[in-house]
C-alpha cells in the first residue's frame, strides 16, 4: 500500500501519454495541495502511483478499442492549477440552450464553482450544493466517506488523472427524505486562451427517500482544443430517486472524457440521459452497481455526430443482487465520416435472480463513411433472470422516405423528419417536460446545422 | 389532365412496362385491370416518380407539363397522388407532423402562406370525418400499428387533405372487409369534382361497384390490350383473365 499522505510519488512505468502528467504532478504537487483540500489531496499520490502503473490505455486495451485515451492526453495542454480567476461572469456572458425552465440555475468555470453570486431561491434545509472544495473544508468527514469511494483509480488511468488533478467541483448532498422540488441546473463553462484541460470532480450523495434531478450542460466559449476530463460519483440511499441529464454541447475542438459512477442502495430509481449534441472527441464511460433489492436504472443516451465527430459510449450494470431492473436505451446518428461506438456490458452475478435486464443500440449511418462499432455484452451467473439485448445499424428507411415525397414533403424535409423521429425516441424518456420540448428544439437545430452559429456570431454574448 | 404516350420503364435492367398509351380527361374514372405480374403497380410508382423505375422511353404530360422531369415531391405538389398498394409505417413521425409538413410544402410551391395552426387542426378534423378515421389514429405515427383498414382509410383522409387532381388508388381495395371498402369507396366519391380524375387500378370488380368507372383498361404483360366501357370489368368478373389473354396472343 502507498501511503496517502503527504510522499511524494514514486514515478515509474512506460513513457506513454501520462508521463507529462506525472512529471507536472511532482513539479507542482505543493501548488495542487496549496489550491485544493484536504480530503482531495489525501488520494493524489495514490492516483498518481495508480496512473504510473497503469499507463493510459490505447487501442490495444479491450475497453478502449475504439477510442485511443493515450493519443488524446499527447498535446500539450495548459493547466489552471495555481487557481486564477477566470474573468467571466457566466451569469451575464452565457445564455443556455435551455432557458424558461424554471431550474436552480449554477454554473462552473473549468472545473471551478462559480459562488459569486447565486441564486436567490433557497434550496430546502439541510441540502448542500456548492464548490467541492470549500464544502469538504466544512463538512470533512461527510466528503471524506464519499469521495473517490466509487471512482476506481487503479484500474481508470483516466479516473486516476482526475482524482490526481482535480482540486474543484461540485458536491450536491440531499439529506434523508428530503425533496429538491426544482431541477437544479449546472452549466459547466470552459473558457482559455491557450489549449486548455479541466479536471472537473462531481460528488452527489442522497441519502434514503431523498430526490433530486439534476442538468448538467456542457459547454465551450473559446476557439481553443479543450480536454475536459470529469468524474462524477453518485451515491443512491435506499428508496431514493435521482435523475441525472447531460447535455454536451460544446466544440469539434473539445475532447470530453468522463467516467460516471453510480450506487444505488434498494428501491432506489435512478435515469440517466445523456445527449451528444456537438463535441469533438467524446467518451462516457458509465458504470452502475445495483446493490440493494428492488433497485432501477434506467440508462439512455444519444448521440448526434457528423464531420470527423467521435462519440464512445462505455457502459457497466453491475446486478450485484436480486430483484434489479435496468433498461438501457442508446442511438446513433452519423453523419460524414463521424464515428460512433457503444459497448453495453450488463453482468448479473450469482444469486441476482429475478433481474429484469434489457439493452438495446441503434444507429442511422447517413453515409457509407460513418462508421459505428457496437458491442452488447452479457454476463449471467444466475438462472431465474429477464436479460434482453438488441443492436443495429442501418440506414433511413427508403420506403418511408419515399413515401413521405409522394406526399409532397422534400427529399430533404424528409430525412429532418425521419432523423428526429429516430432521436425522439430517447428524448420521450426525459422525465422534465421542458427539458423534453426544448431537446426536441435543439435536436431540429442540429439537423438542420443550425446549432452553434448563435454562439459564433456573439449577438448574445 | 394526363396523357402517357409510348411509355416504356424497367426496373433492374428487367423491361415491365412496353409502350403504355393512356389518356385520362379531367372528371374521368379509369379503372386499370389485369393479372398478377403485368406491370399495374409498376405503371402507378412509374408516375410518381419512384427512384427504383427508370423510365427507358416514351413520355407523360400531366396538365401540360412534361411529369417525368418533375421530382417526386413535386408531381405531388402538381396535384398527383397514389394512394399506396402497402402504406408505410413511419414509427416516431406523428400523423399531425407528417400532415403538415405534406400541406404546407404543398401550400409554398402555390405561392402560399403555412396554415395557422388552428386552421390546419381544424381541417384535419373536417377530412378525417369523411373516412371515418379515429382521432386516436391521427394522434399516432404515421401508419404505426394501424390495421389494414385503417391503413387504406388513412390513405384515403391524405388524400382529402391533399385534394389531388389526379388520384391513383393501387389495390385500395385488398385487405379491406366489405365496411371498410364501403367507407373508403365513399370517401373517394365525396372527394370527386368534375375537374378531378381517379385511376383505379384493381383485381376486381367489387371496388367498382362503388367507385364507377368511365373506362375500363385491360394491361397485359406490360401493355394496355384492351379498353371498353364498365360492362368490360362486369364481364372480366365473369370470365376472368384467360379470353383476354388469348385475343393477345
Amino acid at each position: 500500500m502507498t501511503p496517502r499522505g503527504e510522499q511524494a510519488p514514486s514515478l515509474r512505468g512506460r513513457a506513454g501519454g501520462e508521463a507529462q502528467y506525472l512529471t507536472l504532478y511532482r513539479e507542482c504537487r505543493d501548488m495542487i495541495f496549496r489550491h485544493s483540500c484536504d480530503v482531495m489531496n489525501a488520494l493524489r499520490d495514490e492516483a498518481c502511483e495508480h496512473l504510473a502503473q497503469s499507463g493510459f490505455p490505447t487501442r490495444n486495451d479491450e475497453d478502449y478499442k475504439y477510442t485511443d485515451v493515450d493519443a488524446l492526453m499527447i498535446p500539450d495542454y495548459g493547466l489552471n492549477l495555481g487557481r486564477l480567476d477566470i474573468p467571466v461572469n457566466p451569469y451575464d456572458v452565457f445564455k443556455c440552450d435551455v432557458p424558461n425552465m424554471s431550474t436552480s440555475l449554477y454554473f462552473m468555470v473549468g472545473d471551478a464553482f462559480y459562488s459569486k453570486s447565486l441564486p436567490k431561491a433557497p434550496l430546502p434545509e439541510g441540502v448542500l450544493l456548492g464548490s467541492l472544495k470549500e464544502l469538504s473544508s466544512q463538512h470533512p468527514e461527510l466528503v471524506a466517506k464519499h469521495y473517490d469511494q466509487l471512482a476506481d483509480t487503479k484500474s481508470n488511468a483516466i479516473t486516476a488523472l482526475n482524482t490526481m488533478l482535480a482540486q474543484d467541483g461540485l458536491l450536491l448532498y440531499v439529506p434523508k427524505g428530503v425533496v429538491v422540488e426544482k431541477p437544479i441546473q449546472l452549466v459547466n463553462i470552459l473558457r482559455a486562451d491557450v489549449n486548455f484541460m479541466v479536471n472537473r470532480r462531481v460528488l452527489i450523495i442522497l441519502e434514503d427517500m431523498a430526490q433530486a434531478r439534476l442538468l448538467m450542460c456542457d459547454h465551450a466559449m473559446d476557439e481553443v482544443d479543450f480536454l475536459a476530463n470529469q468524474v462524477i460519483e453518485v451515491f443512491v440511499g435506499a428508496g431514493a430517486s435521482f435523475e441525472l441529464y447531460e447535455l454536451e454541447e460544446t466544440t469539434p475542438r473539445t475532447c470530453r472524457l468522463s467516467n460516471l459512477y453510480i450506487h444505488q442502495q434498494a428501491d432506489s430509481n435512478v435515469l440517466v440521459n445523456g445527449v451528444t449534441l456537438m463535441g469533438g472527441t467524446t467518451r462516457n464511460a458509465t458504470r452502475v452497481t445495483l446493490a440493494g433489492r428492488g433497485a432501477h436504472i434506467n440508462l439512455c443516451g444519444m448521440a448526434i455526430a457528423d464531420n470527423h465527430q467521435h462519440v464512445d459510449n462505455h457502459t457497466f450494470i453491475d446486478h450485484a443482487v436480486s430483484d434489479c431492473t435496468s433498461h438501457e436505451l442508446y442511438k446513433y446518428v452519423l453523419d460524414d465520416e463521424a464515428t460512433g461506438a457503444f459497448a453495453g456490458k450488463v453482468l448479473v452475478r450469482e444469486g441476482a435472480q429475478h433481474t429484469d435486464s434489457q439493452q438495446t443500440n441503434r444507429n442511422l449511418c447517413l453515409t457509407r463513411q460513418a462508421r459505428m462499432y457496437t458491442q452488447p455484452q452479457l454476463e449471467i451467473y444466475a438462472d431465474d433472470v429477464k436479460c434482453s439485448h438488441g443492436a443495429t445499424v442501418g440506414q433511413l428507411n427508403e420506403d418511408a422516405l419515399f413515401y413521405m415525397q409522394q406526399r409532397g414533403i422534400s427529399h430533404a424535409e424528409a430525412r429532418q423528419l425521419l432523423m428526429r423521429a429516430f432521436v425522439g425516441e430517447v428524448i420521450d424518456e426525459v422525465g422534465l417536460e421542458a427539458l423534453r420540448d426544448r431537446l426536441h428544439h435543439l435536436v431540429e437545430k442540429r439537423f438542420r446545422g443550425e446549432l452553434g452559429q448563435c454562439r459564433e456570431c456573439n449577438a448574445c454574448k | 389532365m394526363l396523357k402517357v404516350s409510348n411509355l416504356h420503364a424497367s426496373i433492374n435492367g428487367k423491361e415491365i412496362l412496353k409502350g403504355i398509351d393512356l389518356e385520362v380527361r379531367p372528371g374521368e374514372v379509369h379503372a386499370i385491370m389485369g393479372p398478377n405480374g403485368s406491370g399495374k403497380s409498376t405503371l402507378s410508382n412509374v408516375l410518381v416518380g419512384h427512384p427504383s423505375y427508370e423510365v427507358t422511353q416514351g413520355a407523360v404530360e400531366f396538365n401540360g407539363k412534361n411529369l417525368l422531369e418533375l421530382s417526386p415531391e413535386d408531381r405531388s405538389h402538381e396535384g398527383l397522388f397514389l394512394s399506396f398498394q402497402y402504406p408505410v409505417e413511419i414509427p416516431g413521425v406523428s400523423m399531425v407532423n407528417f400532415m403538415r409538413a405534406a400541406i404546407n410544402e404543398q401550400r409554398k410551391y402555390r405561392g402560399l402562406a403555412p396554415l395557422a395552426a388552428n386552421e390546419f387542426l381544424k381541417l384535419m378534423r373536417e377530412k378525417r370525418a369523411l373516412v371515418e378515421l379515429d382521432s386516436k389514429l391521427a394522434n399516432r405515427s404515421v401508419n404505426e400499428g394501424f390495421s389494414g383498414g385503417e391503413k387504406k382509410k388513412n390513405e384515403i383522409f391524405q388524400m382529402a387533405m391533399l385534394e389531388p387532381r389526379l388520384s391513383i388508388l393501387d389495390e385500395t381495395d385488398s385487405g379491406l372487409d366489405i365496411d371498410a371498402l364501403r367507407i373508403v369507396a365513399e370517401g373517394v366519391n365525396k372527394l370527386k369534382t368534375p375537374e378531378t380524375s381517379t385511376i383505379v387500378i384493381t383485381h376486381y370488380q367489387r371496388l367498382l361497384d362503388y367507385i364507377k368507372p368511365d373506362v375500363v383498361h385491360v394491361l397485359y404483360k406490360g401493355r394496355i390490350v384492351k379498353t371498353a366501357g364498365p360492362e368490360l370489368a362486369l364481364e372480366i368478373e365473369n370470365r376472368g383473365f384467360d379470353w383476354i389473354k388469348k385475343e393477345v396472343e
